[in-house]
């Protein structure tokens, strides 16, 4: 089978190590009893659903984080990364973390994760996994599908958001 | 892993060449369209006399004196003596033009069943209805108090026929029924189950999307009340379709939507509708649409039904056989009477990612519910991937697919 270059080096780009790992391996996956905020992330193109659970205490610090449902690699891997990365910030941190993420992978390199990144410690850049999604318009909102759930949980409490 | 063994001598006939849009290549490798029941492609003769139409012809239907609007009234009723005849239909005012089977569906369920049902009479589907079968039927279900009623089917995807006519009592009002299903490929003793429904008097719509471009059809011999399809499915524009109606049936029924071209006379104290199929047809049709379904149909006319259906029943066998010898392929759909589609499923990869990765390797195939959700839930899936062959189609795009689905599993390993 002969394949060009070009096309694999972009596969594998989606496709990183972390992000599979990520989605073999999902982390907080299941459901959160004593979640505070909720939120369905819908992406009508596939029917993929996920539920995404925040506890967020009482100083405004998301204490505890987790999802559950099915979807492709990508989705799964980014619900993953999300519940490793928001655990333990601000609830306004972790919308700052939202609007750069969704920027970054909808508006190319516009989304800088760095300001944000000087106070974090390694887990933000874990992010940086999902570029690959730049690369392949029609997958942009497998990746952002948690993203766009968190920003609705932490909006309104109890609400589905779609990729819409 | 090892590949499945190519077969030697190639299957394929020349009619991809008359394909303007598999001439090309996407990320740098020739197109395998494998996603024909999506939407099918369009011949060079298609494009042609949409264009020339418009180029010479174009003016609206049935209403000028002068020359261009009697050209275009010609071709656009002209195209309807084709699919008549396509059809086998008695009669050409059984052929009402619509913009396509999700819209000739609801025609039926709004101005056939609605009139005449309330609580108590039943709408009998089966599981393994598009969603264009279902949720019309959902509808006038809700705005008469009609209880829909779902008839099951096997694990193999083939409907339960004992459980069908279990269902059919007295209080059924209506069978609505795929020839052909989308998203699994199985295809419906349609002319058994009619005869069935017809023996105790349920009149039966037959969604026909899946089932006229790849076999030939013949409403007088199915002897079903209503027969729904799309020109997009069968090589022809998107936006035309067909409700085939009995004559008898259309003659009772209301107009479905009110407009100009549906009336004979109209004044404010009332208006007299036009004869059939007029009657069903308001507003300036997709005139352009409907003649480069005429050409459609003329093409399949020139390559013979029996032909394509032999062809690609062939290449449906090769793509079974080699997609079954790969390792971890797992299928949705094995019915014994099949057409032109296999779902399946690979490892636990998603079929999203297994579409991505396909599309980067220039084949392109459906991926997610196939707009028929309760089918995935049955097999208790989110969705399949699924190929889907047209005669365009030969035995090196199978090859492809499944060196595609290679390189899926060496990403995923």
């Amino acid at each position: 089978m002969t394949l060009h270059s070009a096309e694999t080096d972009d596969l594998r780009d989606l496709y990183r190590e972390l992000i599979l790992d990520h989605a073999r391996s999902p982390r907080h996956f299941g459901r959160l009893d004593s979640a505070t905020h909720t939120a369905q992330g819908i992406n009508p193109l596939c029917g993929d659903k996920l539920s995404l659970y925040l506890r967020v205490d009482d100083e405004r610090r998301i204490s505890a984080s987790s999802f559950e449902g099915s979807g492709c690699a990508i989705s799964v891997a980014s619900a993953s990364l999300l519940t490793d990365t928001i655990t333990g910030l601000s609830v306004d941190k972790a919308e700052a973390v939202f609007d750069a993420v969704t920027k970054r992978l909808t508006q190319g390199g516009a989304g800088n994760l760095t300001p944000i990144e000087e106070d974090l410690e390694s887990p933000f850049s874990k992010l940086a996994a999902l570029d690959g999604v730049r690369e392949f318009p029609s997958r942009v909102k497998c990746a952002t599908l948690a993203w766009h759930a968190l920003h609705s949980a932490l909006s309104y409490g109890t609400t589905p958001a779609t990729t819409e | 892993m090892t590949q499945p063994q190519r077969k030697r001598s190639v299957l394929a006939a020349d009619w991809r060449k008359d394909f303007p849009v598999l001439q090309q290549s996407v990320d740098g490798q020739p197109l395998v369209y494998l996603d024909t029941a999506a939407s099918a492609q369009q011949p060079a003769t298609v494009i042609e006399t949409v264009a020339r139409y418009h180029r010479e012809d174009h003016a609206n239907v049935h209403r000028g004196i002068h020359t261009l609007s009697h050209r275009a009234t010609d071709a656009y009723e002209g195209a309807r003596d084709k699919i008549r005849e396509f059809i086998n239909a008695a009669n050409r005012t059984e052929i009402v033009l619509t913009s396509g089977t999700t819209e000739s569906i609801n025609l039926v369920a709004q101005s056939f069943c609605r009139p005449r049902i309330g609580p108590g009479d039943k709408i009998l589907i089966t599981h393994l209805e598009h969603h264009s079968n279902i949720v019309p039927w959902q509808l006038v279900s809700e705005q008469t108090g009609a209880d829909l009623v779902v008839a099951p089917i096997d694990d193999r995807g083939q409907l339960e026929l004992e459980s069908l006519y279990a269902l059919m009592t007295n209080d059924v009002f209506m069978l609505a029924i795929g020839h052909v299903s989308n998203a699994l490929g199985t295809i419906n003793p349609v002319k058994d189950i009619v005869a069935r429904a017809r023996r105790q008097g349920i009149p039966v719509l037959i969604d026909g999307a899946q089932g006229v471009p790849h076999m030939r059809i013949d409403v007088q011999n199915l002897d079903c009340d209503f027969y729904a399809f799309s020109g997009h499915k069968m090589f022809g524009p998107t936006g035309t379709g067909v409700l085939y109606g009995r004559e008898s049936l259309l003659e009772e029924m209301p107009p479905y939507q009110g407009g100009g071209d549906m009336i004979l006379e109209v004044s404010f104290d009332g208006t007299i509708y036009n004869d059939l199929p007029y009657k069903f047809e308001a507003g300036t049709p997709n005139i352009s649409g409907v003649i480069g379904l005429g050409a459609a149909i003329d093409y399949l006319q020139s390559i013979g039904m029996q032909n394509i259906a032999d062809y690609e029943r062939e290449l449906h066998d090769y793509m079974v056989s080699q997609l079954g010898e790969v390792d971890g392929i797992r299928f949705i759909g094995t019915a014994t009477d099949k057409a032109s589609v296999q779902s399946f499923l690979l490892d636990d990869i998603h079929s999203h990612d297994l579409g991505t990765i396909l599309d980067h390797q220039g084949v392109a195939i459906r991926t997610g519910h196939h707009c028929a959700m309760p089918v995935m839930t049955r097999f208790g899936i989110s969705g399949t991937s699924r190929a889907s062959l047209a005669l365009y189609n030969n035995s090196d795009d199978v090859d492809r697919l499944i060196d595609a689905l290679f390189k899926a599993k060496q990403v995923f390993k």
